[in-house]
């Protein structure tokens, strides 16, 4: 499985898809793990009901089928899906109107999609906020993965995961074809009252957990792999102030 | 047990699946990959056939260099020096190197024939280009290596017939403890056309970058100089010194390699404001943060309240 990870790390990005596929024809026990584990690009499915847009991933998939979170059923029809329960559903629908404000204010396009369901073996629920905007030349797709672990009456706890996949081509005369794509996984935990409501808290845990890997894609995207060029081959006002150096030696 | 052998791939898919793995792998860590497909297969034969397919071809591709086993030299494995089956001509110091390419060394060396090499007319200006460019590629990358080779008419022995001639140049700055790698890989096809009495220069560029300390983020850019009327070099060719013809060709090698990377650093300082604000603004229109105590209604605080008794219960 690590091997895997291995694999996965280090093959292009745009060929994620294909490769993600590959490794679970080659190891089928392990599938559960790769698909939780390994970020694939988002897709979206348009609700019949609401004519609304929802994203798929693995949070809403049973079997074949996804649940959107507008009409809560799955597409295409399934006879004994999972479902969350009321209390959750409830929250899930306030969650997905709230996020679609927020997917607005700052994607200004975009499709949002927010799923909560309850773990089994413990006293908690998760949440799964997909977020996909897309431009001609680019795309953004954010997963973020809460837990909630209420702690007492007053607190719980939140574990945020969240990867943030991105992509970037150009194609033109004058520089060719240019693309700049991958994925960046960061977590972060919190201990959180709970006065104004779960939503609150995961929204704003979401929006800085974004905001700090905006922030950071920018260094690691552009910067790293802009540096590792310059350092193969040093543009050539490097190479010419060097010269004068070395004469002066 | 039925449903995974309907799905198990067969032996020949396998090896397919080994060998794209491998030949994707990005540059200077084809072993890593090597080493992570063998786990993932868990068959050692299946792994072997994949790798003597896929292990030439990403070599050949990647322009690796080996070192001869006597250090008299290296050796670039690429398609233009491929004389024979793991067979690799230097023109350099005239030897051929047999290569092992699923470990990526040299095995043997041996002096090249005079079959395999070119007349000494083709040779002068191999020679001569091959200084030049050597010199450029010592200048401009801090890692470089380069080659070239004769690749049509290498037994023309007097003016009046075409020969072409191909550059390559290959930098990689491998830093894995670092978690980055990266190769810039560039070939030109130099042709010499006796009739039109000029010289056509072609090249491909290729940049890769890797980047995986928190992630998988990888740059892939390429870039054809096709128009040859941008490089035609017109010159009466029966009056061209090979040293001149060089020093031209290198000129014109140079000062694209410098447009591409000029015209890459422009892509990195327009795609962070064009493209990405685009994707996913710094902060809302209203310049605060997202006010989620405000979205959240009444009704929602109950329904946490009781969501937490419920699963207390419980």
């Amino acid at each position: 499985m690590e091997a895997a990870m291995g694999l996965m790390r280090r093959i292009p990005p745009k060929h994620s898809e294909a490769a993600l596929s590959a490794l679970l024809s080659l190891l089928p026990h392990h599938s559960a793990d790769l698909l939780s584990q390994v970020d694939q690009p988002l897709q979206v499915l348009c609700d019949v009901d609401s004519g609304k847009e929802f994203i798929l991933c693995e949070y809403n998939r049973d079997a074949d089928s996804y649940r959107s979170p507008w009409s809560n059923k799955y597409h295409p029809p399934l006879d004994d899906g999972l479902y969350p329960s009321q209390e959750l559903r409830k929250l899930e629908m306030e969650a997905n109107d709230v996020f679609t404000v927020y997917c607005d204010q700052y994607y200004e396009g975009g499709t949002s999609s927010v799923y909560i369901w309850e773990n089994e073996d413990e006293d908690g629920s998760r949440t799964a906020d997909g977020r996909r905007g897309y431009l001609e030349e680019g795309s953004w797709e954010a997963i973020h993965v809460i837990e909630v672990v209420p702690l007492d009456e007053a607190t719980a706890r939140y574990c945020l995961t969240s990867s943030v996949m991105l992509s970037l081509t150009t194609n033109d005369e004058s520089s060719g074809a240019f693309n700049l794509s991958g994925s960046i996984r960061r977590q972060m935990n919190m201990d959180i009252p709970v006065d104004e409501g779960h939503l609150c808290n995961m929204g704003r845990m979401v929006e800085e957990m974004e905001s700090k890997l905006r922030y950071s894609l920018d260094q690691v995207y552009f910067g790293k792999t802009k540096e590792m060029i310059c350092t193969l081959r040093p543009p050539s006002e490097l190479v010419q102030t060097s010269l004068p150096e070395q004469i002066n030696k | 047990m039925s449903d995974e052998e309907e799905t198990q791939p067969t032996d020949e898919q396998k090896i397919e699946i080994a060998k794209w793995f491998l030949l994707n792998a990005p540059a200077g860590e084809i072993q890593y990959i090597a080493k992570d497909m063998k786990a993932v297969l868990q068959d050692e034969t299946l792994y072997i056939t994949a790798a003597a397919e896929a292990f030439p071809l990403y070599n050949k591709s990647h322009m690796i260099c080996l070192d001869f086993p006597d250090r008299s030299g290296e050796v670039m494995v690429t398609s233009f020096s491929e004389i024979g089956e793991n067979e690799y001509l230097d023109p350099r110091t005239a030897q051929v190197a047999i290569v092992d390419h699923v470990n990526q060394v040299c095995r043997r060396a041996r002096p090249a024939n005079d079959e395999e090499l070119p007349t000494p007319y083709i040779e002068e200006y191999r020679y001569a280009l091959d200084i030049e460019v050597t010199k450029y590629v010592s200048e401009v990358y801090p890692k470089g290596i380069c080659s070239v080779h004769c690749v049509n008419g290498k037994d023309v022995e007097e003016p009046g017939m075409d020969f072409e001639l191909v550059v390559v140049i290959s930098a990689t700055r491998l830093s894995p403890q670092n978690f980055c790698n990266g190769s810039w890989r560039s070939i030109w096809n130099v042709e010499f056309k006796d009739e039109a009495q000029l010289v056509e220069v072609r090249g491909t560029l290729q940049v890769g970058a890797h980047y995986f300390e928190e992630g998988n983020v990888q740059l892939d850019a390429k870039h054809e100089c096709k128009d040859s009327t941008m490089f035609t070099v017109k010159l009466e060719l029966e009056y061209l010194s090979p040293e001149d013809s060089a020093h031209s060709v290198t000129t014109i090698i140079c000062h694209q390699e410098t447009e591409y990377l000029n015209s890459l650093q422009t892509s990195y300082s327009k795609l962070p404001d064009a493209t990405f604000k685009d994707l996913r603004r710094k902060l809302p229109v209203t310049r605060t943060l997202f006010p989620w105590h405000n979205t959240s209604q009444f009704s929602l605080r109950k329904d946490i309240q009781k969501s937490l008794g419920l699963e207390k219960k419980k």
